[in-house]
């Protein structure tokens, strides 16, 4: 309700500065030459119209706790002192009643009134900003329009508010990054007062414990079986992603014919738009099973889950991903050394193998560790596929568990938030994100040197 | 255009060839007759014939989008690469089809090399450039061979002095026109009889250019070189005899010296007069 009336008005202030900016600088322009053209005036009238209300709402967004604090002050009870923690649960009871949330039992007579109140003095302050805000829209828009003269350098300073614009944005998309880290790095070091890094990083066994409800360290955090689950799983993905992903791409690029190109091409990338926890469900209800029995015909055991079916179906889902990008990279090869090799009597298949293939490594092996850091992160094929047993053993064909897994158990389990059972998410968060990024510059590095070489 | 060459290229002043035409009076070793060449719908080349004489220089002539690239590439058939695109009519060296489906086309490409218009060097060393066709082509038996046959190769393309100390530093590494004589001697490296030259210099400056078409005369001793070129100049510089192309027909073929003096065709000449192209 208040959001939609804030964007009528918004857009409502911006429509009607806008055409009264035009309007005005059509009338300059009888006068003499205009130093921007009216679209720009009407847009920097605009601008004036609309930011004082933008800067009014954000200020209030940041204040209207703090509002809201000192109005509960003056309607709780003077016996329950500030401080305290029944201050802060009584506080809390006013809000949710005032939300309209409800709170658990009756609520005492006094708490209705004051949550009533609450409520109404949320509303008439809100509206008193949107009022406020429509206000200063409309002295903005005046001024800015009764200060448009011919030689405005309109397009000037709407440039200049545009280049602000995109720096904020890309101001924001660093901060939440920056704000990521800072929060997992934070945690990390609040969960390593309870363990100690060594132990976190060279143990081998993970028994934290879920069942105790302590504040204590109680269990294991060694992080090696997780480790070990996690690349074994994704070594066996890139095992069957590799071949396939890359050898489809050369005959796609090298030997199929456009049309059929065209055809298939689609088809392939269809497995990249696959959601992943359906490729869970295939892995636990198709390809496990097969497997298990595979196992039971060769004489062996297979584990249903197991992380070798996590990998393969990892696998099966990385290879879109080879292959669209290994095609584009074995397509950027020049045609003229294809010809070259092919001019001496080379065959084709020792064209691709000596000159093609070579000439795009680079670009492949900035591919494959993109891929691997996908595999790395990938987490719903193998929470439902690998059996989520954290023991350190090199066996594919047994249950094994990864980083990813761990958090989300780690996570969603009903441990206090404050205890090392859950704070080791963010631990191996950290750890699985160093992992990554080092991969991804490393893929970045080798990519950016392939990309000079043919320029 | 060319330092060598002071002589105004346009407006009727006609240009000397350098080479005696006695050179051209060699037997014909490759033969074509009534070659059709088709992109998919679109019509490429309309049935031409030449005989081209062994040991010489032959130029292909003519504007842009002419066919004479088209038509060069039928004598190795690297137009098979092309998607859609059919060759008709019949090409014959020493007698043999090249189109006859019992030959080896990795065969042919051995003995009709082929240098292309942009130096195209692997993104191999210098050696292992020279060194890939006479490996796949198990022209050397082991690494004694395979170094004489390099620096024979780089010899014959005049570059040996140039690398001889830095062999294994990558081919792509060098200037344009070290590339594109890289190239040269590589594919004289798989011992062919005939190499077509598809603008060999056009993406080269002057000395460079100059350097090539000098090494194109050394070359014309021991094999039959068939040349496109842009620049007329440059064919009436290296060439013994001389291939008129427009719109995908043969226009006039005869010895250079008679195309550029006293050319039979009025397109000829209003090309080499500079009217059209």
């Amino acid at each position: 309700m208040t959001s939609v009336l804030i964007a009528v008005l918004v857009l409502a202030l911006l429509g009607i500065a806008y055409s009264q900016g035009v309007s005005r600088s059509r009338l300059l322009a009888g006068q003499t030459r205009l130093h921007s053209r009216p679209q720009y005036h009407g847009a920097l009238v605009a601008l004036w119209a609309v930011l004082p209300l933008l800067v009014l709402l954000l200020v209030w967004l940041l204040a209207s706790g703090m509002a809201q604090d000192w109005y509960i002050a003056s309607q709780l009870p003077v016996e329950i002192l500030p401080g305290t923690t029944e201050y802060a649960s009584a506080a809390a009871r006013l809000r949710n009643i005032a939300s309209g949330f409800g709170v658990a039992g009756e609520a005492a007579e006094w708490e209705a009134t004051a949550g009533a109140a609450l409520a109404q003095f949320n509303t008439v302050l809100m509206l008193a900003i949107v009022a406020l805000g429509a206000v200063l829209g409309v002295v903005g828009m005046l001024y800015m329009r009764s200060r448009l003269t011919a030689r405005t350098r309109a397009r000037n300073h709407v440039e200049a508010f545009i280049k602000a614009a995109l720096i904020f944005c890309s101001v924001v998309a660093i901060l939440t990054t920056v704000g990521i880290v800072v929060s997992l790095v934070t945690e990390t070091v609040r969960f390593f007062t309870f363990v100690s890094p060594f132990e976190f990083f060279f143990g081998t066994v993970w028994n934290p414990g879920y069942s105790t409800t302590s504040n204590e360290a109680s269990g294991s955090y060694g992080m090696l079986p997780l480790l070990v689950g996690t690349v074994m799983i994704s070594l066996i993905a890139m095992l069957v992603a590799l071949p396939v992903g890359l050898m489809s791409a050369i005959w796609l690029t090298q030997y199929a014919n456009p049309k059929l190109r065209n055809a298939i091409k689609p088809v392939i990338e269809i497995l990249a738009g696959i959601p992943t926890i359906v490729y869970g469900f295939f892995a636990l209800v198709t390809v496990g099973p097969a497997l298990s029995g595979l196992g039971d015909v060769l004489g062996f055991g297979i584990n249903a889950t197991s992380a070798l079916t996590a990998g393969i179906v990892m696998g099966i889902m990385i290879i879109p991903f080879i292959s669209s990008l290994s095609d584009d990279i074995i397509r950027q090869v020049p045609r003229t050394m294809r010809d070259g090799s092919l001019g001496l009597g080379a065959t084709k298949a020792e064209t691709i193998r000596m000159v093609i293939v070579p000439a795009a490594l680079p670009g492949i092996v900035g591919a494959i560790l993109l891929a691997v850091s996908r595999a790395i992160g990938e987490t719903m094929i193998v929470v439902l596929a690998a059996g989520n047993a954290p023991i350190l053993r090199f066996d594919p064909t047994e249950p094994t568990s990864t980083f990813t897994v761990t958090i989300v158990t780690a996570l969603t389990g009903d441990a206090d938030f404050a205890s090392p059972q859950s704070l080791v998410a963010f631990a191996l968060g950290l750890t699985l994100f160093v992992i990554t990024l080092l991969l991804n510059i490393g893929a970045l590095a080798i990519v950016r040197k392939y990309r000079e070489q043919y320029e | 255009m060319n330092a060598t060459n002071n002589s105004g290229p346009m407006g009727g002043n006609r240009i000397v060839p350098s080479a005696p035409a006695s050179a051209a009076s060699a037997v014909s070793r490759i033969s074509a007759k009534d070659v059709t060449v088709h992109y998919g719908e679109k019509q490429a080349i309309f049935g031409v014939s030449m005989e081209v004489p062994e040991k010489s220089v032959t130029a292909f002539i003519g504007p842009s989008g002419c066919g004479k690239s088209t038509f060069l590439r039928c004598f190795n058939r690297m137009n098979d690469t092309i998607e859609g695109c059919k060759v008709g009519g019949k090409i014959t060296i020493d007698g043999e089809d090249i189109y006859d489906p019992s030959l080896d086309v990795v065969e042919l490409r051995a003995r009709v090399g082929m240098v292309f218009q942009k130096p195209n060097p692997f993104p191999k060393s210098i050696y292992d450039n020279i060194a890939y066709g006479p490996r796949i082509h198990g022209l050397v038996k082991n690494k004694a061979e395979t170094d004489e046959l390099v620096e024979s190769s780089l010899k014959k393309a005049g570059l040996w002095k140039e690398v001889h100390d830095r062999l294994d530093a990558p081919g792509t590494g060098l200037s344009g026109g070290q590339q594109q004589r890289l190239c040269i001697a590589r594919t004289i490296a798989t011992g062919p009889e005939v190499i077509l030259m598809d603008e060999p210099c056009s993406a080269l400056d002057p000395i460079a250019t100059s350097i090539v078409e000098d090494l194109i005369h050394e070359l014309k001793e021991q094999y039959t070189i068939i040349i496109v070129t842009h620049s007329m100049q440059q064919a009436a510089r290296v060439s013994q005899k001389t291939a008129f192309f427009h719109l995908g027909k043969l226009i006039e073929y005869g010895e250079t010296e008679q195309i550029f003096v006293n050319p039979k065709e009025k397109q000829t000449e209003a090309y080499i007069t500079g009217r059209i192209g």
